[in-house]
């Protein structure tokens, strides 16, 4: 016999009595009734939490607060699919690399670089966390992941409250990161300390009108 | 012609049992001063921190009994669900294999490393693995693993076992950490000092080249989705998205049990499994995967399902809510027993209340010294409380007890001395007239205590109650004649 057929055989044996699965009562907050102001509050308080770096802004100023976060980088890597206008103040001291479908970055490449922007799909304020989902604006995992600084765009108009309500905005049979705050770490005496393997810096710009 | 399985499903191998009794084991532990203050500091600290987050959720009740909901029905249906999983992550292009033991999952994972040529892997932490022992039996095959968790490596340079399931180095505090790192790691700076912020540098310093050029990866799963096939891993570090991302072949080892029935249920889980394991409103990164993603991440994906005494869990009626089991660790967390012995005492990967219904129940209650187990405990019931899908340990450590009372008493033929002190309480509680009978005796019992007015030593295996107390003398009245002379004089 398989062990797949042995597996399933002894699951059946083990639920001879038959027991009935009960109805799930989804009794939780499945909407929020907060206001834009108060989601955006609600959504900086639990970043800031995290100790990730965080600015409320219009659409417009996008290109020099994106500048302004790289002001210390030596290189910065973006998806392919994220608007061109949004590095458009950066100085060209500052070496730019795209991540192209037939033009990908190496890992290596990758880890030679300081900074990548990217997008964002879909947030939630009450638990502070940020969904990329590999659109184009944001790219393979691995360009968000390897660089040590991670500047992310966040639109308000993806920002929801709870969980419940990210879920329908979500197609979770793509490549799914979901990010509350820089990388950390409990593992030692159960206290939380920022910066292990993941980028140790997370900036991320919550863009109003957008 | 289909074959049909008949009687007991087969118990789990691996690292599942005490090779000495509980109270052996505590006794011991409980001499290390040094790792019960270190617990005892740990477990403060996330009590308090889950007690803030969980509080923070007006809806905290029903999404707990959402989540029981929802593991039970995963539970009940499980052939189905197990099945629709593996449609959806094949049609997607990931590979399923089956595994009903350890052995033959180690197995299966060591052809898969082999056909990549590869003799090194990185690993995401994972109790699955944990408890197959992957990471010996690979070595014994000539291919090396290196735990990428920093607590996991911590264990694995310490040469030491885990001691908790999502804290593994909870044992150990910040200046132990360091010192094993001193020794351990080739690289280090040997002016490193014990801030944890300087220690996690040193991890990631220690891991960077191994994670870039890491050809292989192993991890777990905490959950997966039967409806689409999706595998979810939820971690902390970064080593997980490292592990998840940058190899060519991925190897995912998880117990059946694991499967939800739809992509709904994750906004139920990743609501109480952060809140109850760091304490975190949610972890800092969680991945999900489904099958290949051209072009994004490994193109070689594997998952080994595992029973490994599952489906022998499964078949106790009254014990498979363990199964329920999303390993949080908040039981752990608030016992007063784990605080005090500390996870080694158990034997088991899974320690606490969980690992003392679920050791004995994946292996048999009659396994090693697994009959120990659930006397582990006072039946405080914290862990109830806490438990994020309602597991009702007490009761089924009680349940464990009076299995093991029967497979005892089966093993000897002729009555205990608990077998007859249990008959001889049920003759003298029965009836009114036989505790009459027996109080008469009380005057016995005062001699016994002597001048100081206490009982020092109980005879038989009534001895173990006067180990650490004494008993005071009995009254010179029973209540009984007190209450009779009390009605007579009014």
């Amino acid at each position: 016999m398989s062990a797949k057929d042995e597996i399933l055989g002894r699951i059946r044996t083990a639920l001879a009595d038959a027991p009935q699965a009960p109805e799930v009562p989804r009794g939780y907050r499945t909407s929020s009734e907060l206001d834009e102001e108060a989601l955006i509050e609600l959504l900086v308080d639990r970043l800031v939490d995290y100790k990730a770096g965080v600015d409320v802004i219009e659409e417009s100023q996008i290109p020099q607060l994106v500048a302004d976060k790289l002001a210390g980088a030596s290189s910065v890597v973006t998806p392919q699919g994220l608007n061109p206008q949004w590095l458009s103040a950066l100085p060209g001291t500052i070496a730019r690399h795209v991540d192209a479908p037939g033009d990908r970055r190496s890992v290596a490449e990758l880890d030679a670089i300081s900074a990548v922007v990217t997008s964002s799909a879909v947030s939630i304020a009450e638990s502070g966390t940020i969904i990329l989902d590999g659109e184009p604006d944001q790219g393979r995992r691995a360009i968000s992941l390897v660089p040590d600084h991670h500047v992310c765009i966040v639109p308000v108009s993806t920002v929801v409250q709870l969980l419940p309500e990210a879920m329908p905005r979500l197609t979770i049979t793509r490549p799914l990161t979901w990010i509350s705050g820089p990388s950390a770490t409990s593992d030692i005496e159960l206290e939380r300390v920022e910066g292990v393997h993941g980028p140790r810096t997370l900036d991320v710009l919550l863009v109003r009108g957008m | 012609m289909t074959q049909v399985f008949l009687g007991m499903p087969a118990g789990g191998l691996g690292n599942l049992v005490e090779t000495e009794p509980f109270p052996a084991a505590a006794h011991r532990e409980l001499g290390n001063t040094q790792m019960r203050k270190n617990l005892r500091h740990a477990t403060h600290t996330i009590r308090d921190k889950r007690l803030r987050v969980v509080g923070e959720l007006p809806d905290w009740e029903q999404l707990r009994d959402a989540g029981s909901a929802i593991k039970n029905s995963a539970m009940f249906n499980l052939e189905e669900r197990l099945l629709e999983f593996e449609k959806n992550f094949t049609a997607r292009g990931g590979v399923v294999h089956w595994a009903r033991d350890a052995d033959e999952a180690n197995t299966i994972v060591r052809d898969l490393i082999r056909e990549t040529g590869s003799t090194e892997v990185v690993k995401v932490k994972s109790m699955a693995t944990q408890e197959i022992g992957l990471n010996e039996y690979l070595e014994t095959q000539g291919i090396e693993a290196f735990e990428t968790d920093l607590a996991e490596l911590i264990v694995q340079l310490g040469h030491d076992k885990p001691s908790h399931i999502l804290v593994p180095a909870i044992h150990k505090n910040r200046t132990e950490v360091r010192d094993i790192f001193l020794k351990e790691m080739p690289d280090v700076d040997p002016a490193l000092t014990d801030e944890p912020a300087k220690l996690a540098e040193a991890a990631r310093k220690h891991l960077r080249a191994k994670f870039l050029s890491a050809k292989v990866a192993i991890s777990g799963a905490n959950f997966a989705l039967a409806d689409t096939g999706t595998l979810g891993v939820v971690e902390s570090e970064g080593n997980g998205r490292m592990c998840l991302t940058l190899p060519e072949t991925l190897i995912t080892v998880m117990g059946i049990e694991k499967v939800l029935p739809h992509t709904d249920d994750i906004e139920v889980m990743m609501q109480l499994l952060p809140r109850s394991s760091t304490g975190e409103r949610m972890n800092p990164y969680t991945s999900m995967w489904t099958g290949v993603t051209e072009d994004d991440g490994p193109q070689n994906v594997h998952i080994v399902l595992l029973d490994n005494g599952r489906s022998r869990v499964l078949s106790d009626s009254f014990g498979r809510s363990a199964l329920n089991c999303i390993r949080c660790s908040a039981c752990m967390n608030v016992c007063p027993v784990y605080e005090r012995t500390g996870g080694h005492a158990y034997g088991s990967t899974y320690p606490g209340p969980i690992g003392a219904i679920l050791s004995p129940l994946m292996t048999g209650i009659e396994v090693e010294k697994n009959n120990s187990l659930p006397y582990a405990s006072s039946l405080c019931g914290a862990c109830f409380d806490a438990c994020p899908v309602k597991i009702n340990i007490p009761e089924i450590l009680v349940h464990l007890r009076g299995e093991d009372v029967d497979s005892q008493r089966d093993k000897h033929k002729i009555p205990t001395q608990m077998d007859l002190l249990m008959k001889g309480g049920s003759w003298v509680l029965g009836k009114g007239k036989n505790m009459k009978l027996v109080e008469k005796a009380l005057p016995l019992g005062r001699l016994a205590a002597g001048k100081n007015k206490k009982i020092k030593k109980l005879p038989g295996i009534a001895a173990g109650w006067t180990q650490s107390r004494d008993i005071p003398a009995p009254p010179a009245q029973s209540f009984r004649d007190w209450w009779s002379a009390e009605k007579e004089s009014k």
